[in-house]
């Protein structure tokens, strides 16, 4: 016997624009999306930076006394906690997209994500060296 | 043993007569080593034989029982009530239709999965005579996370991706294509890319990673999507810079 | 629907994370010391001219500049569409014109140092 099954599914929405503030999760997956702003915006600088060092010392110098403006001091201090937080988040994710198997077992992520952070402190102390800081 | 009496609080709709979900409220006497799902059973059997939800096996390898507890994905056989204050929220799984009370309808996911020919495709036809395929250990350890899947759908309901795009082929799913992909028996995987490879495939992830983090089995689908860009990145590289290379 | 060309701008995204996570973070550091009145040897107008003019100055100035924005471009048009910003295609043409125009500007002006 065949019953009439009256089926109407109920649809939750989702909102486009609030999804993310309802869990802690995303919203710390939102703090490491808004990184790009600062790292794209801080770029961007450094090219303006080479722009005026190509245009000669006047204009590089302005750029210096740019640089020396609070609300750059406060955009470059902002700029450093977003571009550490993308560069703990990727260290610490890049061993699920490279999956290194030696022999039987795979290299824990841990063990890949340590040789990016010791990298990262070789080649800053090397920048660091070069730009004559020590 | 004791007990605690617990107030859960529950998403109710009926296809048949109610425009809008509700939400209703019980009060269950929950033993200290009950889960989420013992609580409802209570409901169904003693308050409210009406209250319509999935569930078997009661030990988180059916997949049947996913629901949301708190706002959390959860299976209601693996959450467990001492781990909840005296108020527990129940709503059926985030980011699928509710089809009555706590089911949903699981069509899309099915057909998705359905998509992405999770089975082995041989890389050719061989006769039973010529044997078993023979597998080494680190053969098998390349695949083995990605066959613990159960279908649960938490995953589905953790992503916000798939809640924005319904589209979305999803975590499970481009997992489970994954998992036949990286199995050395398998030689199915340029048919499989036709599927995981299309903007509504893997590019939609953006690699929020919740779906990893509300796996009941700790399948880590996060990292098999993220492996499939790159082997799709690779390919697409090859595909079009190399084109003279057989596929 | 056909496999998608997603995977161009990705490999870009995934290079650029990879070198802005590595880099940015000391670049910050030094421009931070020349704000705070320290210029660091190097940043000087002399020296830094002469380590642009070098060939692999000019590879590394690139290289830095070029991955780091076409990531962030990639990873701003997620975000934009993740605030509910769904015109993806606009979205997609201003970010990555701003990276092409970027990356262009950053090849005359070493060019010219």
């Amino acid at each position: 016997m065949a019953e009439q099954v009256n089926r109407k599914p109920y649809v939750r929405e989702v909102s486009p624009t609030r999804w993310f503030l309802r869990d802690r999760r995303y919203m710390r997956y939102m703090a490491r999306e808004v990184t790009c702003l600062f790292i794209g915006a801080y770029t961007l600088m450094l090219l303006v930076g080479i722009a005026r060092l190509a245009q000669g010392p006047a204009a590089y110098e302005a750029f210096l006394a740019a640089l020396r403006e609070p609300a750059s001091i406060v955009f470059q201090v902002l700029t450093l906690g977003f571009a550490l937080y993308h560069t703990t988040t990727w260290f610490n994710v890049t061993p699920k997209a490279l999956p290194l198997q030696i022999g039987e077992e795979f290299v824990p992520g841990g063990a890949v994500a340590g040789a990016h952070y010791v990298l990262w402190a070789l080649i800053s102390v090397v920048i660091l060296f070069l730009a004559g800081v020590f | 043993m004791s007990e605690r009496l617990m107030q859960l609080e529950v998403l109710r709709y009926n296809p048949e007569s109610d425009g809008e979900t509700r939400f209703q409220s019980y009060e269950v006497p929950c033993r200290d080593e009950w889960v989420v799902l013992d609580a409802l059973n209570y409901v169904k059997e003693h308050l409210d034989p009406t209250l319509s939800y999935r569930w078997s096996c009661h030990m988180a390898v059916c997949g049947s029982c996913g629901m949301m507890v708190n706002g959390e994905p959860k299976l209601a056989c693996k959450a467990f009530v001492r781990d909840y204050p005296e108020h527990i929220r129940i709503e059926p799984l985030a980011h699928f239709p509710v089809e009555r009370d706590l089911v949903t309808v699981i069509e899309d996911f099915v057909s998705k999965l359905a998509s992405v020919k999770p089975y082995l495709i041989p890389k050719k036809e061989q006769p039973l005579s010529s044997g078993e395929y023979l597998q080494t250990p680190a053969q098998l350890k390349k695949y083995k996370q990605y066959t613990l899947c159960i279908n649960c759908m938490l995953c589905y309901s953790a992503c916000p991706e798939y809640g924005l795009i319904p589209a979305f082929i999803g975590p499970a799913a481009i997992t489970l294509a994954h998992r036949y992909n990286q199995d050395s028996r398998d030689g199915g995987r340029n048919e499989r890319q036709e599927v995981i490879a299309q903007q509504v495939g893997v590019w939609e992830c953006n690699f929020v990673g919740a779906c990893s983090e509300v796996c009941p089995k700790h399948v880590d689908p996060a990292s098999a999507l993220q492996q499939v860009k790159v082997a799709s990145t690779m390919d697409w590289y090859k595909e079009h810079l190399m084109p003279w290379l057989n596929k | 629907m056909a496999k998608s060309n997603k995977p161009i701008v990705w490999g870009l995204f995934a290079a650029g994370g990879t070198v802005s996570a590595f880099v940015i973070p000391v670049l910050v550091l030094l421009t931070l010391l020349a704000a705070l009145g320290h210029v660091p040897t190097t940043l000087a107008y002399d020296n830094l001219r002469g380590f642009a003019a070098s060939w692999w100055g000019k590879i590394a100035i690139f290289g830095v500049i070029f991955f780091s924005l076409w990531g962030s471009a990639h990873r701003l048009r997620i975000t934009c569409f993740d605030f509910g910003l769904r015109a993806d295609t606009l979205v997609a043409t201003v970010v990555y014109a701003v990276a092409a125009v970027g990356s262009v500007a950053t090849v005359v002006y070493l060019a010219a140092l």
